[in-house]
């Protein structure tokens, strides 16, 4: 191509301008990456899961359960008035889709919130962009805790809720000695961190420690080195397809489930299912949730979404529940950040900050009634511990008398606390954003 | 470290060895015979768990009959994939890795639109979910099933190769395919056999893996890496790859044994990138012309 004068002339005052009037050129801000609501419109949110891949196990049900709470959110008349409407992207298991799809949804879709994840990888892959953009993810399951962002919303209990019933329940009835399995990544390293604490306070005794690859099998030399230390139970954080390994091959091995039962966080209906009911049968699991709930709430849950057709896997579990609350959470967010700023004028930012305390009822949640820290927006919920039968469901034995805080840095009090505004160290600093 | 424990670690060795090499011998004989780096081995040893599912669950085949049946349908898919496919690309090794990748990408999703992603449950029978108990030395009795079967195979395989007519011309063919076609060798069909061979093995694979792992259209991922590791340490031959696995099992039960699993794959993995520098052709390579 030739540069002719009058080319460059025009090219260059238009760049000129563009640098000297850029409000004529980038539109506001708020236009740009907020989503901009018109009363009628649908109020469209991102769903961001892995539909294919690794992970497309659990965040498939992710998908489906939050297009089942939408449609019954849309069919009793919207939020506000107008229906929802969830754009559904594959993250494709790849931690830089996550990324990439995050900045998509809130740029070009201009989303109002962000379904997303279930790996704390993934969490923290795409947390820098909704930080950035001052955005909202609704993160809709169990992890470690040690965060604090402005940004985040948490449906599922954390690392210092989760173990806190089991790890006594399990010394009281098996005795002190355990042996430590989890996958290598750092949701189970923080997990166990939580559970020493509990087994240091009841008095029992560590005899082993052993992570595993993730996605790894091989489960022959860590039942060898269990055989060996001779533990009364096993606390177990595999995850994923290798923790169907590891309770296949725990009875392969000949370990009896009533001499040395397997004390689980992750291991629940999908997982018991997968692996055979008889592999399953006898080993404990810690969850807010298991699909036996009996509650009437829970009965309509289970029964109005295996009938629908999001049901087609044929189970709800402790993370479909979770993510099903995610939903409702963000009604109750958005209605109480329109009344108080108005429909038009509802940011990420104003939800966030309408969310301290709401309060999902047990007429809406099926693990009964839950809601959300005011500092930290985690949720204060009920564990439950619950014993796999030999059909693969899940019977209650023991359910929290109280609701368990979240406390996301239980375990590094020297970090802070977790307050509205960010992470509060003990000299009163205060440190917005910590991931 | 009393001596129970060390002969358990051992037992697992062979265990674990019989894992890696069964999930690397049909790789070794598409590779070695036919020279195709096949990257839709993972989605074969997919497909034989799910052959094994299908039988079971909507015909109720038993599960010992699972196995056999497996290594057919796989072999007729790896046949139809060879004839329709790989036979237009034995020319060009770079465009067969592509293809295979690209079969193996098909194969995945459309196992995916058809069973669904949720993971499928492949029952066996009651005895082979127990142990064999020797005073202290324990071993799952479906992990001998696998290390008999893994045995049958290349007991079979050596045979085949190295006492039967068949043999004779696959390895005429693999030593120089234009030769062995003038003394009236069909070389085509040749490569057809052994590729359809190689399939059938990884759908036997597959459907031992179901029962010790987990049944979903990704559980090939897992096994495809250190199949070919085990491939090419052993020089793409079959007493190679019966080796480089038969070392490299006991080696992580071992390294398990003494640190951790983690730890064991790094030094196995470590040991191997070292081998293949100061051996790149592998253990046992082939003599003859490599194309």
């Amino acid at each position: 191509m030739k540069i002719t004068r009058r080319k460059l002339l025009t090219t260059t005052l238009a760049a000129s301008a563009a640098v000297g009037m850029p409000h004529v050129w980038i539109p506001g801000s708020r236009d740009a990456w907020g989503a901009t609501l018109k009363k009628g419109a649908p109020l469209k949110v991102g769903v961001l899961f892995s539909l294919t891949g690794a992970l497309a196990v659990p965040e498939e049900d992710s998908t489906l359960v939050l297009q089942y709470a939408f449609d019954e959110i849309n069919k009793a008349g919207g939020i506000g008035g107008v229906p929802v409407e969830p754009v559904i992207v594959d993250a494709k298991s790849d931690f830089s889709v996550y990324s990439e799809k995050t900045k998509e949804l809130i740029l070009r879709e201009k989303v109002i919130a962000l379904f997303a994840c279930y790996t704390s990888a993934s969490r923290k892959a795409i947390l820098p962009t909704i930080m950035q953009r001052d955005h909202l993810l609704y993160y809709p399951t169990c992890y470690e805790g040690a965060e604090c962002t402005q940004n985040a919303i948490c449906t599922g209990p954390i690392a210092n809720q989760h173990s806190k019933d089991l790890i006594p329940y399990m010394v009281e009835n098996f005795g002190k000695k355990v042996f430590f399995v989890g996958s290598n990544y750092v949701w189970p390293k923080e997990s166990n961190k939580n559970a020493k604490i509990w087994l240091e306070q009841v008095g029992g005794e560590l005899v082993g420690e052993e992570y595993i690859p993730l996605g790894s099998s091989e489960f022959g030399p860590v039942l060898n080195k269990i055989r060996d230390a001779k533990p009364n139970f096993i606390f177990s954080t595999v995850v994923g397809a290798s923790d169907v390994a590891f309770h296949k091959q725990f009875k392969q091995e000949g370990f009896k489930v009533d001499q040395m039962p397997i004390a689980s966080l992750t291991t629940g209906e999908i997982e018991t299912r997968a692996m055979g009911a008889e592999f399953g049968a006898g080993h404990f699991l810690s969850a807010p949730y298991v699909q036996t709930l009996d509650n009437p709430t829970n009965h309509k849950f289970v029964e109005g979404f295996l009938k629908s057709k999001y049901g087609k896997n044929g189970v709800t579990h402790y993370n479909m529940e979770e993510t099903y609350l995610s939903a409702y959470v963000f009604k109750a967010g958005f209605e109480k950040a329109a009344a108080a700023v108005g429909f038009e004028n509802v940011t990420p930012r104003a939800i966030r900050d309408h969310s301290g305390g709401i309060r999902i009822s047990d007429d809406i949640s099926p693990e009964g009634e839950v809601w959300i820290d005011e500092n930290n927006f985690n949720t204060w919920l009920k564990p439950k511990i619950a014993q796999c039968q030999g059909d693969g469901t899940f019977k209650v034995l023991k359910s929290a008398d109280t609701h368990v805080a979240p406390d996301p840095f239980s375990i590094y009090p020297e970090s802070g606390v977790c307050t509205k505004d960010g992470l509060k160290a003990p000299d009163g600093k205060i440190r917005k954003g910590v991931i | 470290m009393d001596f129970g424990s060390v002969l358990n670690a051992l037992i697992l060795g062979v265990s674990i060895a019989s894992i890696w090499l069964i999930a690397a011998l049909g790789l070794t004989i598409i590779y070695g015979a036919a020279g195709v780096i096949n990257m839709a081995h993972g989605a074969l040893i997919m497909l034989g768990a799910y052959s094994s599912y299908m039988l079971q669950h909507y015909v109720g085949v038993p599960y010992l009959l699972c196995i056999p049946a497996s290594f057919v349908i796989v072999a007729i898919i790896g046949l139809i994939l060879e004839r329709g496919l790989i036979q237009y690309l034995y020319d060009r090794p770079l465009d067969t890795l592509l293809a295979t990748y690209g079969v193996s990408l098909v194969l995945v999703q459309g196992v995916r639109l058809i069973f669904g992603s949720d993971p499928k449950y492949l029952a066996v029978p009651e005895i082979f979910s127990s142990n064999i108990s020797l005073g202290f030395a324990n071993i799952s009795t479906f992990r001998v099933v696998v290390i008999a079967v893994t045995a049958l195979l290349v007991l079979a395989l050596w045979i085949l190769f190295y006492k039967t007519r068949f043999g004779i011309q696959v390895r005429a063919v693999m030593q120089n395919k234009e030769m062995a076609a003038s003394f009236g060798i069909n070389s085509s069909r040749i490569y057809m056999m052994t590729f359809a061979l190689g399939a059938g093995l990884a759908g036997v694979a597959g459907s031992l893996f179901g029962v010790l792992n987990i049944v979903l259209p990704t559980m090939g991922d897992s096994y495809v890496v250190q199949a070919f590791l085990m491939v090419v340490a052993g020089g793409g031959t079959l007493a190679g790859t019966v080796i480089a696995s038969g070392f490299t099992g006991e080696l992580q039960s071992v390294f398990a044994f003494i640190t951790n699993d983690t730890f064991a794959r790094f030094v196995i993995f470590l040991l191997i990138v070292v081998f293949l520098r100061f051996r790149p052709q592998g253990l046992f390579a082939k003599g003859g012309v490599r194309r």
